[in-house]
């Protein structure tokens, strides 16, 4: 009998696999499908302090081998979340969900944090400061090292809870904004958010998105997430989680190998509602397949 | 909501640049509503592919498509007995439950006369929608509009049954020249969908009811020609990512807040859309 169990942050996980912000709504959706308590976790919609509509429309691109989106955070407001989300998700999940946050400014971040380190159904705090697709907060917190050790510093006052960071791929060093934020009171580093792209329609000659430029996902970003991972992993003392382009039983350990302590499927879930629950249900296999026994210790051999 | 792998039983061209394709499932078809859709997987292509669903059967669903890009062009290019991996339905459909029975009960109930409008690939859904609401006992008047002969299709098919058609093309090849609005009745215009000559005249009062697809400026023509006592529902196209609610990647702003195309839609009541 294989071991798929892991900790992260000083949470217990039956298995490695998060679904990731943005890509699984808040769990209802997919709790129609599936059993989602068969998850180790998922990380949900990102969500600030006021409701947020998002971006103009189209916000969806397809290209070779991934995604582009610029949906733009939209959800319903931390206390909608709190309000409706949250007691609906309760009914059907009954694990420790992922928090993910974003804001505009520190202290709008910290307004969202503290209104959720009083759910006792979210174990980890995800601050989003890497999301390509808002005017201000997001990525340019995630790529200025000050700006990003603010975040986590006035996120860390307000929660006991595990802080993750979340970051952007879309900078020069990201060993130094994860050990920055590391030494801001980080617990875990999420890798990565979404690179940034676009795509142009040949018949008008304009950006098939309404907001020019998205981000980009899906299997064609898996070999910079495994990168970023291998790194950050060797750059700091804290957990990282790896995201990006999983699809299959084995990205997820192929990601530990270079380090992930746990790891987060995105697109997967939009193109095949299954994925997740297909990918926890094959990885005991796939892992007597390359005569692994732990993933926990797949993960310690790895850093 | 079924994962599938549908076997197509046929794939074949219609009209210019329009295909038609019968997909075999195993799983029930009763649980549809007309202008739902199905999602599509296709090799070497990252995201499904939205198309709307015309008709189904017992163990079929059809679906008319134009070869707008390299999806559908992949798709036009398949053939009998290949198998597509597809999601469906999905959506909520048109909401067909307030149309009366076709029953001559309630006298005081103003009845609502179906107007069909539907512009290129947008009609195929009204076809399902169509042959339904027939099944009722109801009797829609069917505006169809295409921008020329060629590209015309299921004209013949919404008469067999038994629907009355009325056909416009932009150069005006084939049937009624103008736009799909141009072919509109002008008794089914009037406020309450009777001439206002009529309106004092104590007479059971049927209303105009529309359901409409197509692209959104004949969507916001039909909206702006109609008297807004007029109800209606139409359905609305976006890009989608996931085509069950995950993404909001099709959001869009509704009187009653946001709504995702996929989800909450495609089809809106006419009352809440804000153009």
């Amino acid at each position: 009998m294989v071991d798929t169990k892991v900790c992260l942050c000083g949470i217990e996980m039956e298995n490695p696999v998060m679904a990731a912000s943005g890509t699984f709504g808040y769990g209802l959706e997919f709790a129609e499908l599936y059993d989602i308590n068969i998850l180790g976790s998922f990380s949900f919609k990102g969500t600030t302090a006021e409701p947020r509509f998002g971006n103009p429309t189209p916000r969806i691109a397809d290209c070779t081998g991934g995604m582009l989106n610029s949906v733009g955070l939209q959800n319903p407001g931390v206390d909608g979340v709190i309000e409706n989300e949250l007691p609906k998700l309760k009914k059907v999940f009954n694990k420790p969900v992922c928090a993910n946050i974003c804001g505009n400014s520190p202290e709008e971040y910290a307004l969202v944090a503290n209104k959720l380190d009083a759910c006792s159904q979210v174990g980890w705090m995800e601050v989003n400061i890497s999301c390509p697709n808002v005017k201000s907060g997001g990525m340019v917190f995630g790529t200025d090292p000050e700006a990003a050790a603010s975040v986590i510093a006035a996120v860390r006052k307000v929660t006991k809870k595990p802080v993750i960071a979340k970051l952007s791929p879309n900078t020069t060093d990201i060993c130094m904004i994860a050990s920055v934020c590391e030494n801001a009171g980080a617990d875990g580093i999420t890798a990565i958010n979404t690179l940034q792209g676009m795509r142009i329609d040949l018949r008008t000659g304009k950006p098939v998105l309404a907001n020019t430029i998205g981000g980009l996902s899906g299997p064609a970003v898996f070999p910079v997430a495994l990168r970023a991972v291998y790194q950050i992993s060797r750059a700091v003392d804290i957990p990282v989680i790896g995201c990006g382009g999983i699809s299959s039983p084995e990205d997820v350990i192929e990601m530990m190998m270079a380090g992930a302590t746990a790891v987060q499927i995105g697109s997967a879930n939009l193109v095949d509602p299954y994925a997740c629950r297909d990918i926890i249900r094959d990885l005991p296999e796939t892992m007597e397949k390359y005569g692994i026994d732990s993933l926990a210790d797949l993960c310690t051999a790895g850093r | 909501m079924n994962k599938s792998s549908a076997v197509i039983k046929e794939n074949r061209k219609i009209a210019k640049d329009v295909f038609q394709m019968e997909l075999n499932v195993s799983e029930p078809t009763d649980g549809i509503r007309p202008g739902q859709f199905i999602n599509i997987r296709l090799d070497g292509l990252y995201l499904r592919r939205p198309i709307s669903i015309c008709d189904w059967d017992d163990q079929s669903i059809r679906i008319i498509y134009r070869t707008v890009g390299k999806g559908t062009e992949k798709m036009s290019r398949m053939e009998e007995g290949e198998t597509l991996d597809i999601i469906w339905p999905l959506g909520n459909g048109f909401d067909i439950s307030k149309m009366s029975s076709g029953e001559e009960t309630d006298r005081d109930k103003p009845k609502l006369r179906p107007l069909l409008i539907g512009g290129g690939v947008g009609i195929p859904p009204l076809y399902g929608l169509c042959r339904r609401l027939i099944d009722m006992g109801e009797k829609p008047t069917v505006v169809l509009g295409f921008r020329s002969e060629d590209e015309v299709f299921y004209t013949d098919e919404f008469r067999k049954l038994g629907a009355e058609v009325i056909l416009t093309t932009e150069d005006g090849s084939l049937g009624k020249k103008g736009r799909v609005t141009d072919g509109i009745p002008d008794e089914l215009k009037g406020a309450g969908g009777i001439p206002d000559e009529m309106k004092e005249a104590g007479t059971s009062e049927d209303r105009t009811y529309i359901f409409a697809c197509g692209p959104e400026p004949m969507l916001r023509s039909i909206d702006e020609m109609m008297p807004q006592n007029i109800g209606g529902q139409m359905s609305f196209e976006e890009r989608m990512g996931c085509g069950f609610g995950a993404c909001m990647g099709c959001s869009c702003e509704t009187k009653y807040g946001a709504k995702r195309i996929c989800k909450d839609g495609p089809v809106l009541e006419r009352g809440e859309i804000i153009w």
